[in-house]
């Protein structure tokens, strides 16, 4: 039990992953987080505008099943298969935080700076939120995949485009911390 | 409903495993990206590795899927533009809000109810993909 309630290495994580995107191939499925949000779009009536929205949503309802489940999972493994524990982030990143003006680097595990209410409802904070999910839900459809099914899924079964995908969201998140954090920040 | 049951545990296995593995922390990915740790470049290298393993494996023993089909990925199409653009306008929403698609359910089901405002943002975004699709280039 206490390996459970450890942080996970990555060596165990990451073969955890492949087994997640093994199972829903092994169901028929592919492992893709990002079209749940198309689906969601389509069920809320977008195909009635635009034809990109179009399409039979409710062939795509065991997807959003996999996210009811998520959800359900990360409750559990936050609420009770957790120590409260500092996340073991390497020095130079607590350093580089707090001189960003992040001051609780690995407290929890997302910055109160950016997700607590009161800085959500600054003009700063919610812009930042909107902003990224904006570029998320665009980038991801427009991209055809995201991390699940670009980064694991395309990347395991070699597929060009994928690697093309990947190079992108590093060139993306490179730019962003490393040029726009320093002006936002 | 049945039928909907490994769908459900398989989230759920996954919603486990990424907070278990703190991949689902916005400082991990702001560690990524600042190459000070291999823990992010661990769980995603032994993640492919075990995923291409997987797949050579049920390859040449024939795996068919519980639908008796043979077990195979769908193949992305081919495209330059698309991947490098997309690609990238994702990264910097990815670095900005520390959370890829995945996490964001998943973050909700640990407490962060303002992760919502991100999912609702998100939606919008796929909105305005759709909206613009037919005048970019893929």
């Amino acid at each position: 039990m206490d390996y459970i309630l450890q942080p996970w290495p990555w060596y165990i994580s990451g073969p955890c992953i492949a087994i997640v995107m093994f199972l829903l191939l092994y169901f028929g499925r592919t492992f893709g987080m990002s079209s749940n949000l198309r689906t969601l779009c389509a069920m809320s009536g977008a195909g009635k505008k635009v034809e990109f929205f179009k399409f039979d949503w409710k062939s795509q309802r065991w997807n959003l099943v996999v996210v009811l489940g998520a959800i359900v999972g990360g409750f559990i493994a936050h609420h009770y298969l957790s120590n409260p524990i500092d996340i073991d982030l390497s020095k130079n990143t607590i350093n580089d935080l707090n001189s960003l003006g992040f001051n609780d680097a690995g407290k929890s595990l997302l910055p109160p700076e950016l997700f607590s209410w009161e800085n959500v409802f600054t003009l700063k904070g919610i812009a930042i939120l909107i902003t990224g999910g904006l570029l998320v839900g665009f980038g991801t459809r427009y991209a055809g995949g995201c991390t699940s099914g670009h980064a694991i899924t395309g990347l395991s079964s070699l597929q060009l485009p994928s690697l093309i995908a990947v190079v992108g969201f590093f060139l993306g998140g490179l730019f962003m911390i490393h040029f726009i954090y320093p002006i936002l920040f | 409903m049945g039928k909907y049951i490994k769908f459900f545990l398989v989230g759920l296995f996954f919603g486990i495993v990424l907070v278990k593995s703190e991949a689902v922390s916005w400082y991990r990915i702001f560690e990524m990206f600042k190459f000070q740790s291999f823990h992010m470049y661990g769980i995603i290298g032994t993640a492919v590795v075990s995923g291409i393993l997987l797949l050579l494996i049920s390859k040449r023993l024939k795996v068919k899927t519980i639908e008796g089909e043979h077990l195979k990925v769908p193949l992305k199409a081919k495209g330059l533009f698309r991947y490098i653009i997309g690609g990238t306008i994702f990264g910097l929403g990815w670095a900005l809000c520390g959370a890829c698609p995945g996490p964001m359910y998943i973050l909700v089901g640990t407490g962060v109810f303002s992760m919502v405002i991100v999912i609702a943002a998100a939606l919008l975004g796929t909105f305005i993909y759709g909206l613009l699709k037919d005048k970019l280039p893929h």
